[in-house]
Parts: C-alpha cells; structure tokens; sequence
C-alpha cells in the first residue's frame, strides 16, 4: 500500500484530502439547515424535537455521523498538518507583505477562518449536541426530549445570537474560497466550468450562511 | 526622484542579515530597477562599501535570473513584469522602497538580494523532459498538433524559472513552476508518452525540495511575469492523482 | 602555422556523409572512459553536453548562471530556419546555403555552411521531439515565416520567444543526462584559464563564483560554448553576464582568434535613453515587415520633435524622409541589417535623430494600423508593442516607436576547422563562439540553427576522431600545467584586488565602450581606428593602475567577476580594432568608410582579402600574428551584394 501512503502524504495528496472532507462538509451543510427550517415551524417544536429524535437515534444516521464526525476531524488535522508544512517551507518571513496585490483575503487566511469556526463548533456542538446526549432535557407532548426548548432559550440571549451571526460571516468567507478550491484540487479547471463554478461557490458562500443566520435572528425577534 | 530604500544585506548563506537603509537621489523614470540599482551600487563602491549582490543577466524578462521581492511583491508592483522590466516610473518620489530576497527554504539566500534557486534544476531533473536522444527522431510534421493545443502547451512553456511563484506564495509552494512542465509535455503527443511517471517523480522531487503546499490563493499567477495560468495546476493535479491510482508505477 | 581548415574532399553535397564515415570513432564501451569538459550552455552548450552523454562520454558543464537555463540564447525573440521547404516554395538545403553564404557576404567556408543548412532539417524534428511548441497552423502542421528578407518562408518560431523554446527543450535534455549520472552540472562557475599540456587541451581552471574557490578540472577534451563577445561594446542586446573569457583566455594560450571585426548591428533596438543605461533591448526585426523608418526631413524640424514641440504624428507627410523606401526602392525597410543600422546612423550624424540623445530614428505603424486594421496589428506584434511601452512610456499605437541600432552578434570568434576543433588539439569552440558560419554578417534566425547545428549534429561525430587517438589516463589536477595555471588565476585576481583604484570597473567598461562604438562600430574608418587603438591601450594602462575592486576572493564578489571580465574585453578590444584596420574593404557587418561603391554601398576587396584572418596571441603589448585561411569558392559565383 505504500503508493497510496505516498499519494496521501504527497503535498497533493493533502489537499486532496482538504478538498474531499470540504466537499463532504459543504453537502453536510445543506442538509443540516433543511433540518433547522424546522426550528420555525409553529408547532412549538414537535416537529423538530421529533426529527431530533430521529437523527440521535436512527443506526444509519448514526453510522453516518460517525463519518462526519472523523471528517470534520480529519479536515482540522489535516489542515493543521498543512499549516506547519507550508510554514516551515519559509523559515524567514517577509517584512513587508502585500498580499492583497495578488489573491483574496479569505484565500490567505484560511487557517483563521477555519480556527473560528471550530471554536464555533465547540460552542455549538457544547449547548446541543452535549444536551441532547448526556443533559437533562425535559420531554415535550410527543415525548421526545425537547430540544427545541433548549434551542429557543438559547436564541434569546442576544450575545448568544451574535456568536451565531458572526460565525457565520466566518463561514461564509471560508466557503467563498473553500468551495471552489476544492475543485480546482481535485483538478476540476476548465474554461467552460470553472467561472460557473466559482460563482456558485460566492452564491453558496452566501446563501448558506446567511440561511444558518437567519433562523436565531427570527427566533430572537420572534420571541 | 528621490528615494529611500530599506534592502536586505545578507553577507553569505550563514549570516544572519539585515535591512539597511540607502538614499538615493537624481534617480531617473526612465531607469529600470535594476539600472537604479546599479547607480546606488556605483555609489557604494565609491563611498568602498560593498556593492548590493542581485542575480540578473538579460535584462530583457526572459532569462529569469532577476528576483527582487519589492514592497511586498515578487517583481515589484507592475503586473507581468520581471525585475528588469520595472522601470522608476512606477514609483513616486519620496517613496520608500522595500527590497527583499526571495523567501524559501528551497531558496537559500547566497548573498544579499540572490537566491539559490537550483531546487527548480533538480525538479527538472526529476522528470522535466521527454527522453529522446539526438538523432533518429520522425519528421517534425509527421504527428500534426492542434493548433489551440501547440498554443496552450506553449503558454505553459513560457516559464521563465524565476521563481516569483514561490515567492509570493504564502506557503513557498512550488506548483505553478511544476505544473507548467507537466502541463506543456502532457498536452503535447510527444509528451504524452512518460506522462505518468512524469508527474510523479516531479510531484516527489519539489516535495523533497521543502516547497509548501498550494492553497489555491492565485498569488503565484497574479505574480507570475509570463501570467502562468492557475489551471496548470489543476492539470498537474489530476495527471498525479490519475497516474497515482491508475498506473501500475 | 599553416591552418588547415580539413574540409573533406568530394562534391559539396557529399562532404559531411563523407566525412561522418571516414571520421573515426569509439567503441560505445569505451566512451565512458572520455571525459569532455562543455563551458556554457546555451544553445550550443547545452546541446552538446547533453548529446555527448547521451552517446556514453562523462560530461562536466559549466555557467557562470545560477542555472543553466539561464544562457542568453534563451533571449532569441524571431525564429530558426530550416531547409524543410514545408512551404513548398522553392527551399532547398542549398538554398539555404546559397542564402547564408551570400549574406555573409562570401566570407564563410562553403564546407561548413552547406553542413550547416544540411542538418538543419535534423534540428526541428529533434526539437519537435523533445515537445518544443513551435507555431502551427490550423490543420495541425508546423508555421513558417519569412524573416529578415528572406525570399521563401523557411523560419521556424514559437511566438517571439524561440530561443527560449530551443534553450529549454535543450536543457531539458541536458538535465535527462544530469539524472542519468552523466551530466555533473556547475553552475556559478566561470572559466579563467585553459590548461594545455603538450599542446592539447587538457582541462580548465575555474573559480565558484559563490565561494571564490579556484578549481582545476581535467578532461580528454574542452569544448567552449561560450558566446560571443557583443559586450566589449558594454551597450549591446547580450545579457548583462555575456563574457568573453573563457574564449579570450583560450586565446592567449594558443588558440587563433578568427575575424573579430566582424560585428553584426541589429537595426530595431530601442534607444539609449540615459548614463544609466545598462543594456539594449532588442525589437524583434518582424516590425519591419510593416512599420516604416522615416525622420524629419530638415534637422530643424528634429529638433523641435527632440524638444518636444511638433508631435511626430503631426509631421506632414512631406516633411518626412522615408529614408529606406527612397534609397532602397525595392526592398524599402526590408534592406539587411548592416544597411539598415548604417543609414540610421547617416541620418542622426546629420543631425536628424528624434529623441533627447539625438541617436533614434522612428519607425512608424499608423500607415499598417490604417491599412490592416488595429487588430491585425495587434495579433502581430501585441506583446512586442507592450513591452516597448513598459520600456519606453510611449504608445507605439499611437505614436511612432524610435529606435536605434545597437550590437547584436559577433560574428568572429575562435578559429575552428571542419570539425569544430581549434588549433589547439582537444580545444573545441561551438556557436556564437567560434567564427565559422556566418562569415562578415549573419542572417536573422541563423544563429540558433547554428548553435544547435554544432551541438546536436557537427561535435558528437567530430570529437570522436580526436578521442580516438587519445590514451584513456586522465590528467591529475595535480599535474603542473593544472597548478601553473591555477596560479596565474591566483595572481590576476591578487592583481585586481590590490590595485584599489579611485574608479569602478563599470566605468572602465563604459568607457572602453563608448570607443568601441565610435570608432569600431557600424562605420569604421583607417583614422578612427587607429586613434582608437590608442584610446584601447591607454584605458588598459589606466585600468590596471586605477580599478577599484572591493571584497576579497573569497566570497561572491560581483566587482571582481566585472574586473576579470573587462580586463579581458580590453585586451580582446585592441584585437578587434587591429582585425578592422588590416582588412582593408568592406564587407558584412565591417564597414570601411574607404571602401564604398557611389552608391555608398559596402565594397568587397575578393582579391585581397576572401581569406579568414586567424590572429595568433603573442604576448601582452606585443602585435598578434595574422594567419591567412584562404576562402574558395566553388560553388558559388562571388557577386557584389545590391539592394537598389
């Protein structure tokens, strides 16, 4: 198996990864948020702490989380492994760099983005995921844990809102670069795609975080 | 025009190094940089200091031997340009200049502002060519070449080794160097041949280097003086992944 | 010394396959036990090194650049010719012939340049095959072009950038071999004496031009690709590194310095603009096709364009002289290169010259811009038009460019014979190096095709018939001869060093040019020359009392490396002047003002003078010795060049 150590561990082989775990991610997302639209349903969460139910205990979403779980995870070491790489390939730094003459600003930073968003993660993952397993959630009218409670109370502290919101301009940076990045690694250029690639990745770079976005403003407003 | 400008002295691969500051005056708009360059150094020489060390040699932006990372830039502000290229009209007077060597580890500073770039030779070595001796080759016109694929495997060719690439990538990474050799010998049938192997051993070779790893920014293109194009590397991309998992190398 | 050019017997079109069968060869077992030192490699030298390891010899190749893709072959912008006749337009390998010995206004052996346009042919396929993306056409087959008046269309070319294409399809053969084991690159390292011991070249000593180390190298044989020598002229299209010494140092140990008068001036360069001017851009010689060479009629009327108050384009069209067009009705601004340098040069000496220095004349697109359409003219030139503004700040679109000659090529170089082997046994000198093929001028794209011809095709068969006959012992470096000249390295540089003048050697160099240019360039005259003599052997004196070196050996020292190599332009200068006083006519890119027809045009001397001038080095301060090479003539009929 030593070519696909090799292939792995090569500085392609890397991004390779980076750019399928993205990949992976990116599809999460959209699954994720048709799941919240359901935080704004007017049933006073039944749906909604029903579907919770339904992807906690379900072996196949289960299985799959696992997945997610192992990539999200592989997508930080790796970038971090990355990170240390590249910074070793210039032991001695520039006094003067002037970065915006050449590439975006989200291309350059990356690492920050991805650094805030996991910080984010943590948060989140903290005050749902954590509840929902191990919390003490009391049970709503169908007899499910009634996550929606936990979500709705949380969505009602305004600096808890703003964590959300500005995590999510963080993403959106992230994807702006992200998205399409992630092709072109896996060799995906070409004259007739890559400009409808790229600007899918700007209209998904912004309707998805802006959709995360919108759900605890409404429910702040709504409250 | 009158300048300041803040340069990198470096005596050798082991010193530490420094910025120190230079005046300059009567600097003339229709000076390249390199001329300006050499004005100040005539200046050095007669104050018996020792002269600012660059590499540069046709002075036309084609032998890419000049490497000047200027306020901030490989090749300074101008897009397109090498070094030799800039001229004085693309700064104000009274500015300050900053002047600094390429920065890698593949790239060792040699002395001053000049690099050892030989990294980029034994990337080459690795797999850079198409293994024909001299003689016995066909008729130069017995396989033809769409003309839009001689075009763009020329675009890929028109590397010039500078290694601005490099320097502007945030990670040192090498790929827009070699992704156009790949790209030039893979889009052509005389290439075509060792394509697989190429890829490999090149992709090996600039890893060894200690070159980082692309992050797609676009620096090294916007950089590049010839505009090697972004695609190079996608194409680079697949020729590894595709030989990797489809030869039997 | 009676030169022996050993140009094989037998009719024209035979001598090469004659000669390849009765040369002599080695066994491919025992190649390996031959090593070949290559200096340089651009074309020339990168072709070679890598075709002799290919064949089996262990090959040792050096640059003065950080790499060897640097050489400044990689600067040729227009094409290469070849004898393909892909065109079907009347080419022939004798054609070519024909065309490279008339243009080199019969001062070239018939031997050498009939070999030459024969494996031309051989050049592109190799090319093509080592994925060379030369221009083609819409149905897949490869492009030519005219160039530089050339009657059929025989010029290879990869958009303006040939040369770069040639080089590193050449150095990536030569970097094949570097990975096989049996190319050992050494890059940063310059040349500074040949070793002879029994009068064969033996070897060479060499300084690392990072870490000041002299270095012996011992080999069975030497081949010096070295270059040319525009630089002497401190202004010209070389590369600012372009050198002289290794030839130059071979010379002074025995080898013949052939026709260094012969310097060819390239008519579209852009002109000087200032003191600090530090090189000449070339502009790619195709802008004649369609742009026209005019100045103001009257000097008053450059004047006020040199003060900038008439805009060139506001010039009436009676007010201008389309100089070229009405002294050359037939061929207009296609007229070669010599003559289109030398009546730039008429007309700014009249005083007609339209930038601040006086020294530029226009040459103007509107009436192509008017007549092809701006974009026509655009897919043409585009990139040529850029760079000219990037230089310059001005818009060829809509202002005529100005440009002015400057020193391209050197025609002369080291005398080889048939084989490429100097006088001295063992000591080969190729391309731009040597002087064999191009006579008093060169036709443009011929440059290339002759580096490659040498190093592809003419050394790996001829340097056989030498290493035949050679025992397999190397040289010890150890050996005298190798520390003899290792200290006479040593001492210049000592010399250099101590001297710690009061001027730069830059100053030197410029001003060594400024003489050359004057008195030895485009127009040289008995009077002018001998001054110049003179102005050469005092500014020497003064060099070697009043140079200013800093540093010591011992590290990367771009003052020194200047030092050594001006040093040596200053020597090679006074040769050049003494080459140009003795031939007395004109022909090629030698142009004696006494030797003109009416009509100002260069006149040969056929009588007197169709030799090769092989100059032997004496001692410093002391005459060199003139060896004649007779030039015969059997194949073509000597005419009188005319471009009426």
């Amino acid at each position: 198996m030593s070519w696909l150590t090799d292939t792995l561990t090569s500085s392609i082989g890397r991004k390779v990864i980076m750019s399928l775990t993205g990949l992976f991610l990116i599809i999460f997302l959209i699954v994720h948020l048709s799941g919240n639209f359901q935080l704004l349903m007017d049933d006073g969460g039944l749906q909604f702490n029903a579907y919770a139910k339904f992807m906690t205990s379900n072996p196949l979403i289960k299985f799959t989380s696992y997945g997610l779980y192992a990539f999200i995870l592989l997508h930080i070491i790796m970038s971090a492994v990355l990170a240390a790489k590249n910074r070793k390939a210039r032991p001695v730094g520039y006094a003067k760099v002037k970065g915006s003459a050449n590439s975006a600003w989200a291309s350059r930073n990356m690492g920050i983005l991805g650094t805030v968003i996991l910080i984010f993660l943590v948060i989140h993952m903290r005050s749902y995921w954590y509840e929902m397993h191990w919390g003490d959630i009391p049970m709503d009218a169908a007899g499910n844990k009634d996550l929606f409670k936990v979500v709705s109370a949380s969505f009602a502290q305004w600096w808890y809102v703003a964590i959300y919101v500005v995590s999510m301009i963080f993403l959106a940076f992230h994807l702006s670069h992200g998205f399409s990045s992630a092709f072109q690694t896996l060799g995906v250029n070409h004259k007739k795609y890559t400009p409808f690639i790229k600007g899918l990745g700007i209209v998904y770079a912004i309707l998805i975080p802006a959709a995360f976005a919108s759900i605890p403003l409404y429910m702040f407003f709504n409250n | 025009m009158k300048l300041t400008l803040k340069i990198w002295r470096q005596k050798n691969t082991n010193d530490k190094g420094a910025f120190k500051t230079y005046d300059i005056d009567g600097v003339s708009p229709d000076m390249s940089f390199l001329e300006m360059i050499d004005v100040l150094n005539e200046q050095l020489i007669e104050k018996d200091e020792d002269p600012v060390h660059f590499d540069h040699d046709c002075r036309e932006g084609i032998c890419g031997m000049c490497s000047m990372y200027i306020n901030g830039e490989p090749h300074g502000p101008l897009k397109g340009v090498t070094t030799c290229q800039l001229h004085m009209r693309s700064f104000s007077d009274g500015e300050t200049i900053t002047i600094e060597p390429w920065r890698a580890k593949a790239f060792p500073v040699v002395k001053d502002l000049a690099v050892d770039r030989s990294a980029f030779d034994r990337v080459i070595q690795a797999g850079g060519y198409v293994s024909v001796n001299t003689g016995g080759t066909p008729d130069a016109n017995e396989i033809p070449i769409p003309k839009s694929v001689a075009d763009e495997a020329f675009d890929a060719a028109t590397c010039i080794g500078c290694g601005a690439c490099v320097a502007a990538c945030k990670n040192a990474s090498a790929m827009l160097f070699v992704s156009a050799k790949i790209s030039q010998l893979s889009m052509l049938p005389q290439g075509q041949v060792e394509k697989s192997e190429r890829a490999e051993k090149m992709v090996a070779q600039m890893d060894a280097e200690g070159f980082g790893a692309c992050t797609n920014t676009g620096a090294c293109s916007a950089e590049c003086p010839k505009g090697i194009d972004l695609k190079n590397i996608a194409r680079m991309n697949r020729e590894y992944l595709g030989s990797k998992m489809g030869s039997s190398n | 010394m009676k030169l022996e050019s050993k140009i094989p017997e037998g009719p024209l079109a035979e001598k090469w396959t004659n000669h390849k069968f009765n040369v002599k060869l080695v066994n491919p077992a025992n190649k390996r036990k031959y090593d070949i030192i290559v200096v340089g490699t651009g074309l020339a030298g990168a072709s070679a090194a890598a075709s002799l390891a290919e064949l089996g010899y262990n090959v040792k190749s050096f640059c003065f650049q950080d790499s060897p893709r640097r050489a400044h072959s990689i600067a040729a912008q227009g094409g290469i010719n070849a004898a393909k006749n892909y065109q079907n337009d009347g080419d022939s390998v004798f054609r070519l012939f024909y065309d490279t010995i008339k243009g080199g206004d019969y001062r070239s052996r018939e031997g050498n340049v009939y070999r030459l346009a024969e494996v031309s042919v051989n050049i592109i396929d190799q090319c093509v095959a080592q994925g060379v993306p030369f221009a083609r056409e819409y149905g897949g087959l490869l492009a030519n072009r005219s160039f530089g008046g050339a009657q059929v269309s025989r010029t290879f070319y990869a958009r303006g950038q040939t040369g770069q294409q040639l080089l590193l399809g050449a150095y990536s053969a030569l970097s094949r071999q570097v990975a096989n084991g049996k190319v050992k690159l050494y890059p940063r390292h310059e040349m500074l004496d040949l070793v002879t011991i029994d009068g064969k070249a033996k070897g060479i000593v060499t300084r690392n031009l990072i870490t000041g180390e002299i270095e012996s190298h011992s080999a069975h044989a030497v081949v010096l690709a070295s270059g040319g020598y525009g630089n002497v002229f401190y202004l010209s299209t070389n590369a600012m590194g372009s050198n002289a010494t290794a030839a130059w140092r071979a010379h002074k140990k025995g080898a013949f310095m052939a026709n260094p008068c012969y310097t060819q001036i390239h008519p579209t360069c852009i002109p000087v603009s200032g003191d600090h001017q530090s090189k000449l851009t070339l502009m790619s010689e195709s802008l004649r096709n369609d742009g026209r060479v005019w100045v103001p009629k009257t000097k008053e009327l450059a004047e006020k364009v040199r003060k900038g108050e008439i805009k060139p384009r506001d010039i009436d069209e009676a007010d201008r002289d389309y100089y070229l067009e009405r002294k050359y009705p037939a061929f207009g601004n296609l007229v070669p290169r010599d003559v289109a340098s030398r009546n730039a040069k008429y007309v700014c000496d009249e005083g007609r010259g339209v930038n601040d220095t006086g020294k530029a004349v226009f040459l103007d697109f509107r009436d192509a811009i008017k007549r092809d359409g701006r974009d026509t003219i655009e897919g043409k030139y585009g990139n040529l038009f850029d760079m000219y503004k990037q230089i310059t700040g001005d818009n060829p679109y809509e202002t005529p460019m100005k440009i002015y000659p400057a020193v391209h090529y050197t025609m002369g170089g080291l005398w080889v014979d048939y084989n490429l082997m100097t006088n001295v046994p063992g000591l080969y000198a190729t391309g731009e190096s040597n002087f064999s093929d191009h006579g008093a001028n060169r036709l443009g794209a011929s440059a290339l095709m002759q580096g490659l011809a040498d190093g592809y095709f003419v050394i790996p068969y001829t340097i056989g018939n030498y290493l035949a006959g050679e025992k397999y012992e190397k040289t010890p470096v150890d050996h005298e001869a190798f520390k003899a000249a290792e200290k006479t390295v040593k001492d210049n540089i000592d010399k250099l060093l101590s001297i710690k003048g009061s001027k730069s050697v830059d100053h030197f160099h410029k001003e060594l040019g400024k003489i050359m240019w004057e008195y030895c360039g485009m127009s040289r005259t008995a009077e002018g020359l001998t001054r110049a003599k003179g102005m050469v052997k005092e500014l020497r004196d003064e060099f070697w009392k009043n140079v200013k070196v800093l540093g010591s050996n011992e590290e990367f020292n771009s003052s020194l490396e200047k030092a050594s190599r001006v040093a040596d332009f200053l020597e090679l200068g006074e040769l050049m002047i003494d080459d140009a006083l003795h031939r007395e006519e004109s022909c090629g890119g030698h142009f004696r003002e006494e030797h003109q027809t009416e009509e100002g045009e260069a006149k040969r001397n056929d009588e007197d003078f169709a030799y090769v001038a092989a100059w032997e080095f004496k001692d410093l301060d002391i005459a060199e010795e003139l060896h004649k090479e007779e030039l015969n003539f059997e194949n073509v009929k000597l005419t009188q060049r005319s471009y009426k």
